[in-house]
């Protein structure tokens, strides 16, 4: 079946009784037990919900794997993996990773005795050469939030599977959609499904799918065990989201690459990172273990300066943080996203104080060209920005 | 209302928290859906600005759990052990810590197959023996993690006694409050660092959300575990956060009943022949006198000892009003088998020790008549 049809379908038939095409929202903690010692399969709601099953499931489905975890947001799904861990555990991560993660690796693990490298995992020697005695797993994000850098998925699960690592995906900006690592050999997809996949601005969920059923016994223990799990009307929302996925990927794509192509003509934007267009490092290997480009872009613009007057002036596109729901949200990685990240690393990998990240909607992309446009122009007077 | 501080109890459940939405006046907090927040000055953020950080609905739940409990900040969190677990996280690789010998079985799971593979040791005690708890302590104790009255056998620890050994040792005291509710026992009064609840059991009341609950009255401290709290991203949903401060309105008349109708089933199961009563409402209990000295109840929670696994079984398949099922503090009774239930993750030698017998029954009483429940009882009971 394809994906699609799948994700229009989630939830149907799920419901014997009443034959409802959209799953319950079940509410209940707790579950009476038809007598001692036998169980409906659900005793207590942390430990399974039949809401939150039927959207593990689903999510366990798209991506490929065996099994699917939901929780309360993307960095509970991301710390619940981390306790695969332990003490002594060395992690190696792409350096340009989310701002939340960053933080979740440099103040929470260090407490724990993990440690971690962070490297540019598009550079597949540089994750061969970061492993230690000690080194358990492989944390990647492709691309890369924000300057949308690409790892060679196969090429480093390789290298995680030559050193028996785990090699573990956050495929938030992708979405099973566009990209399944599981199928390239990953061994756990991560998502905040906050972003595509809820897609509409409207729900913190995270969702985590194992390829195999002892890593997937392990999650589960976590899971249960923290208790990081997601409420059933947020599972309804997200399944509701999840139903329209292909139809907001297509018009995000699409409005993305027309924004992209107008960005990189402007002369106030010296650069735009967006893996669609022509030039952007690590392109083909984006093409050959993807469908798409998504929706995400980030640009640059001439002066730190015109930032502020940009934002304030812009009517349609929200500042806010977050992406991937249908309305355009723009953020500034240095003060909101990746403000956790030291300033002198934030050069390095290119989250400069003129960066901006761009998350598109589904509007018509004429109006946001004409939002950005005008914005543009009226922070280059505020900033009396003159062009030869 | 704005200040709430001399109110009662009760006119606070309903004021607190709810001063929030001054463009309509609607009585009810507003369910704030949204995950993120528009930012009008880049230079000056909002009060809200990525719903993991901070979400109006959690905001409002939050203050009225601090303020219940006498705290300066609360903490909404997706299940009462991710309350637990976030709060456990304080701890770092190389400490120790102190809990209670017959805590919750999720706690007991947390901190015997989780925190040991961050670093992080427990030695289980008798808390209700205050000795026993300053005998554990070594140079690396960092933490004491109490549940008094305790599940399942409503044994009671000395909270003063043991917030002031933490203290003399610099401890954090942590407490699960979750049997008792801030109606009937405030902790933070009596000198513990931290209460945590599962507030899926009596604050929520409808066995309808799964929620945790976490209180501080120290900054610092509260600041610590808000880092974790948003880092971890355990958060309560909007929606449950509503349900939530939804029930906890009827939490006082609900808790009133419920406990009225617990002292008539403990006193009518003392009548009963070979049945043993775990109940802290019993003058024959052993930490009676102390839980009337720190506590304004008994709660509404009991257990008791049938004698054998057979007889425990008899009565769950003969019972007619009580959902045979895990979790507790519903308006529904409950009625719960320690043993393959809450306890299923302590091995039964732990379990045994621990007095948790195989024919201990653990019965939550809900808002039915407590006339019913004693008939049905009866007839579970009868040869």
């Amino acid at each position: 079946m394809n994906l699609d049809t799948r994700l229009a379908q989630i939830g149907n038939r799920r419901d014997p009784q009443t034959g409802a095409v959209s799953s319950p929202i079940y509410l209940s903690t707790t579950y009476a037990h038809p007598a001692l010692g036998q169980s409906t399969g659900f005793d207590y709601s942390r430990t399974k919900n039949p809401t939150r099953q039927t959207l593990e499931d689903a999510i366990a489905e798209l991506e490929g794997g065996v099994r699917g975890f939901a929780y309360a947001t993307g960095m509970a799904a991301i710390a619940g993996v981390f306790g695969l861990l332990r003490q002594g555990d060395h992690l190696i991560v792409s350096h340009d990773l989310y701002g939340g993660t960053y933080r979740l690796i440099e103040q929470i693990l260090p407490h724990q005795g993990i440690t971690a490298s962070f490297v540019d995992t598009g550079d597949v020697d540089a994750v061969e050469a970061a492993i230690q005695p000690n080194t358990k797993a492989v944390f990647i994000e492709t691309p890369t939030n924000p300057t949308m850098r690409i790892t060679d998925l196969a090429a480093v699960i390789g290298v995680c599977q030559r050193h028996h690592l785990l090699s573990i995906v956050d495929n938030t900006f992708m979405t099973p959609y566009l990209q399944r690592p599981l199928e390239l050999g990953a061994d756990i997809v991560i998502h905040s499904a906050t972003k595509y996949l809820g897609g509409h601005n409207d729900v913190l969920a995270g969702l985590v799918v194992a390829r195999e059923e002892q890593i997937a016994d392990r999650i589960y223990f976590l899971q249960n065990s923290i208790g990081a799990t997601l409420g059933p009307q947020d599972c309804w929302l997200l399944m509701r989201g999840m139903k329209t996925l292909a139809l907001r990927m297509e018009r995000h794509q699409e409005n993305a690459m027309v924004l992209a192509r107008w960005l990189a003509d402007h002369p106030a934007v010296p650069k735009v990172y967006f893996p669609g267009l022509l030039g952007h490092p690590g392109r083909d290997v984006h093409l050959a273990q993807s469908t798409g480009y998504g929706g995400m872009l980030s640009f640059e613009v001439e002066h730190e300066d015109l930032v502020e007057p940009l934002l304030r002036n812009l009517d349609l596109i929200t500042f806010a943080e977050s992406l991937g729901g249908v309305e355009s949200l723009i953020t500034y990685p240095a003060r909101q996203t990746h403000f956790d990240i030291p300033e002198e690393i934030r050069q390095q990998i290119g989250v400069t104080n003129s960066l901006l990240r761009l998350s598109v909607g589904i509007e018509h992309y004429d109006d946001l060209i004409a939002d950005l446009s005008a914005a543009l122009a009226a922070a280059e007077q505020e900033i009396g920005l003159k062009r030869r | 209302m704005s200040n709430l501080k001399d109110t009662s109890f009760a006119t606070k459940l309903l004021h607190a928290g709810t001063q929030t939405d001054p463009v309509t006046g609607a009585a009810a907090i507003p369910i704030y859906q949204a995950s993120t927040f528009h930012q009008a000055n880049v230079d000056e953020p909002p009060a809200f600005e990525y719903a993991r950080s901070g979400n109006p609905t959690r905001a409002a739940l939050e203050e009225v759990i601090a303020e219940l409990e006498g705290g300066t900040r609360g903490f909404a969190f997706a299940s009462g052990m991710a309350a637990m677990s976030t709060v456990l996280l304080l701890f770092s690789a190389g400490d120790h810590l102190i809990a209670s010998d017959d805590i919750y079985g999720g706690t007991f799971r947390f901190l015997t197959q989780v925190l040991p593979r961050l670093g992080i040791e427990t030695t289980f005690v008798d808390t209700t023996d205050l000795k026993q708890i300053r005998q554990a302590i070594r140079p690396n104790t960092k933490g004491l993690v109490l549940e008094t009255p305790s599940n399942p056998l409503l044994q009671i620890v000395d909270l003063q006694g043991a917030a002031e050994i933490a203290k003399e040792h610099g401890l954090i005291s942590i407490i699960d409050n979750t049997f008792m509710t801030p109606y009937l026992q405030r902790p933070l009064d009596l000198g513990i660092d931290i209460v945590v609840h599962s507030g899926t059991k009596f604050l929520g009341g409808h066995s309808d959300v799964v929620a945790g609950l976490v209180v501080v009255k120290d900054a610092v401290l509260g600041h610590r575990i808000y880092f974790l709290q948003n880092s971890i991203g355990a958060v309560l949903g909007p929606q449950d956060c509503f349900l939530l401060q939804r029930g906890m309105k009827t939490l006082k008349v609900r808790m009133d009943a419920s406990q009225a109708g617990a002292e008539r089933v403990a006193q009518w199961l003392c009548e009963q022949p070979g049945i043993k009563v775990f109940y802290p409402g019993l003058p024959t209990h052993p930490g009676h006198e102390v839980q009337k000295r720190q506590a304004a109840g008994f709660g509404a929670v009991l257990s008791f000892d049938t004698g054998s696994e057979e007889k425990a079984k008899r009565v769950m398949a003969r019972v007619k009003l009580p959902i045979v099922a895990v979790s507790l503090g519903g308006v529904e009774t409950i009625l719960s088998y320690p043993r393959l239930m809450s306890h299923s993750g302590m091995p039964a030698e732990e379990r045994h020790k621990r007095g948790i017998g195989d024919g201990l029954l653990r019965y939550s009483v809900g808002l039915e008549d407590p006339e019913d429940l004693i008939r049905d009882l009866a007839q579970a009971f009868a040869d």
